[in-house]
């Protein structure tokens, strides 16, 4: 299960600056723990994360192991139409995320 | 001290249970959350950067999810969670009539799948056995805590009270020692807290995952260098209905965020 | 070889503790001031890096380094023409120097980025942002990370 907390305010006015936050379920392994066996645990984190504002890229990010697990961003975007916003988490093992949020701009 | 305050304290002592030797006095009692940083209340109070709700709407999804071999969603008999299950965690452990002894709200749901679903159990600590108990626990949030008011429960809770006082492991120190004589002082850099269970089970950034109080009872056992008890041992069901029924009027919390 | 205070807890530890717990924590890799700097050449190249311009939050003393709430903010009008490009974390003594990149640009309204990270011990952190003419500016900030008092054996 992938769930994903998405913020983005439902309305908002032509030229605001709006708050987006994201927040989704991963466990970011680093790659530099050792089992209580002495076995290294094998890197699992997300590398990517993209945000797009109906198609075009508007904020990405590359994430390395020091980015807690249930990753958590928050960044700014000005509302310039009413549309979509899709969210992108690619990562370690072929790991793929995708979400979507819409907002109405007057 | 005014006459009318002593009569108020005379009422407040005669409708509480009695106090034992040693016990926080309700209107002294605090959650964890008091005991930390501004940083990580934040991360408590606003829902959108709270992980613990992560788990939370995964519980959403596995309760209408069926389950076992009878096909049945815990909806199917439950109906809509926000209702049904209303305060209920408020009042677990519970006591279990056809078992005779308490169950914790984690048992209640593997019973749950196993007489109604029949459904396999969900192991300890797995995501979705925590996600479901996150899920539940969080229909009661903000609901005073009232575990351990079943007079069926008296003789458990002084069990796990036993317990909670008892001196154990290699550094040979009760729970008591640290909980009740000692919180708000500091073991190595962190606050020593009440040990008040308000929002379990509960996001730890320590972990970076939810867990539950019977995987922090363990990690407090190991901490004073004694065997811990097995996930689901009586040992740790009453302990953690002693915990409960001695937060007892504390809102809940979950998905609490503690450091 | 010296030995360092976390070695030596370590060591005391191993004799205390041995058959009964796990020793678990130590984190013997650590990122060197000169793998920040080389992580920092590789973002920058030769530029100058100026001070100022970024503002960066984060806890003095945090509660637990597995999640540390940041936030990174650059004064900036982002404009068309005047606009934060990209910002990049760094930190001195996790295992590896990099923490985060986050891209922005004109039509991000505001050049401010929060993310929560993980700090292995108390360290240095880096902000660095990158302005539409090319210009790197950074600040850095000291963090206190306070280890837990009782840890578990790993599950």
């Amino acid at each position: 299960m992938a769930a994903a907390l998405i913020n983005v305010p439902a309305k908002a006015r032509r030229g605001d600056v709006i708050e987006i936050r994201t927040l989704t379920s991963h466990i970011m392994e680093t790659g530099f723990r050792r089992t209580a066996a002495g076995d290294l645990v094998p890197r699992d984190i997300i590398t990517s994360f993209t945000c797009r504002y109906n198609g075009t890229e508007i904020f990405r990010a590359d994430f390395y192991p020091a980015i807690a697990a249930n990753p958590y961003l928050s960044f700014f975007t000005v509302a310039k139409e009413s549309g979509r916003f899709d969210f992108e988490w690619i990562g370690d093992n072929g790991y793929s995320s995708t979400a979507s949020a819409s907002i109405t701009v007057e | 001290m005014s006459f009318w305050r002593a009569i108020a304290l005379a009422a407040l002592c005669a409708a509480a249970p009695a106090l034992l030797a040693g016990e926080i006095p309700p209107e002294a009692r605090r959650s964890g959350y008091s005991f930390m940083g501004p940083d990580t209340r934040a991360m408590q109070d606003d829902d959108t950067s709270n992980p613990g709700m992560l788990f939370v709407l995964d519980g959403e999804a596995l309760w209408t999810k069926k389950a076992g071999s009878a096909d049945k969603a815990c909806a199917d008999c439950h109906g809509d969670a926000r209702s049904s299950m209303k305060g209920v965690a408020a009042r677990y452990p519970a006591f279990d009539k056809s078992l005779g002894h308490p169950v914790t709200l984690d048992q209640r749901i593997n019973l749950c799948r196993a007489d109604h679903q029949q459904a396999t159990p969900l192991p300890y600590e797995s995501r979705d056995l925590l996600a479901l108990s996150a899920f539940v626990a969080h229909q009661s949030r903000g609901f005073a805590i009232t575990a351990g008011d079943d007079p069926q429960l008296k003789p458990f809770v002084a069990q796990g009270r036993d317990l909670f006082m008892r001196r154990e492991g290699q550094l040979n120190l009760a729970c008591t020692n640290c909980h009740d004589d000692n919180f708000d002082k500091r073991l190595a850099g962190a606050p020593i807290t009440q040990a008040q269970p308000t929002g379990y089970p509960l996001y730890r950034l320590e972990w970076q995952t939810l867990g539950s109080l019977e995987r922090r009872l363990r990690s407090c056992m190991t901490g004073v260098r004694a065997q811990a008890y097995d996930y689901g041992s009586p040992e740790l069901v009453t302990l953690e209905l002693y915990l409960m029924s001695r937060a007892r009027g504390l809102p809940m919390e979950t998905p609490a965020v503690r450091p | 070889m010296r030995t360092t205070r976390r070695q030596f807890l370590s060591l005391a530890g191993t004799v205390t503790a041995a058959g009964t717990i796990p020793i678990v924590t130590l984190r013997p890799l650590e990122a060197t001031p000169a793998m920040l700097n080389t992580a920092i050449r590789n973002v920058v190249g030769e530029a100058p890096i100026r001070t100022g311009k970024v503002k960066l939050d984060i806890p003095p003393l945090v509660e637990n380094g597995n999640t540390v709430p940041m936030t990174v903010s650059v004064a900036s009008p982002m404009t068309a023409t005047d606009y934060v490009k990209s910002i990049h974390v760094f930190n001195e003594k996790n295992p590896q120097p990099n923490i985060g990149n986050f891209h922005l640009g004109p039509s991000s309204g505001r050049a401010q980025v929060s993310t929560r990270i993980r700090l292995a011990d108390s360290q240095k952190v880096v902000a660095i942002a990158r302005l539409s003419d090319d210009s790197f500016w950074q600040v850095a900030a000291d963090v206190v990370v306070t280890l837990a008092a009782c840890t578990e054996e790993v599950n």
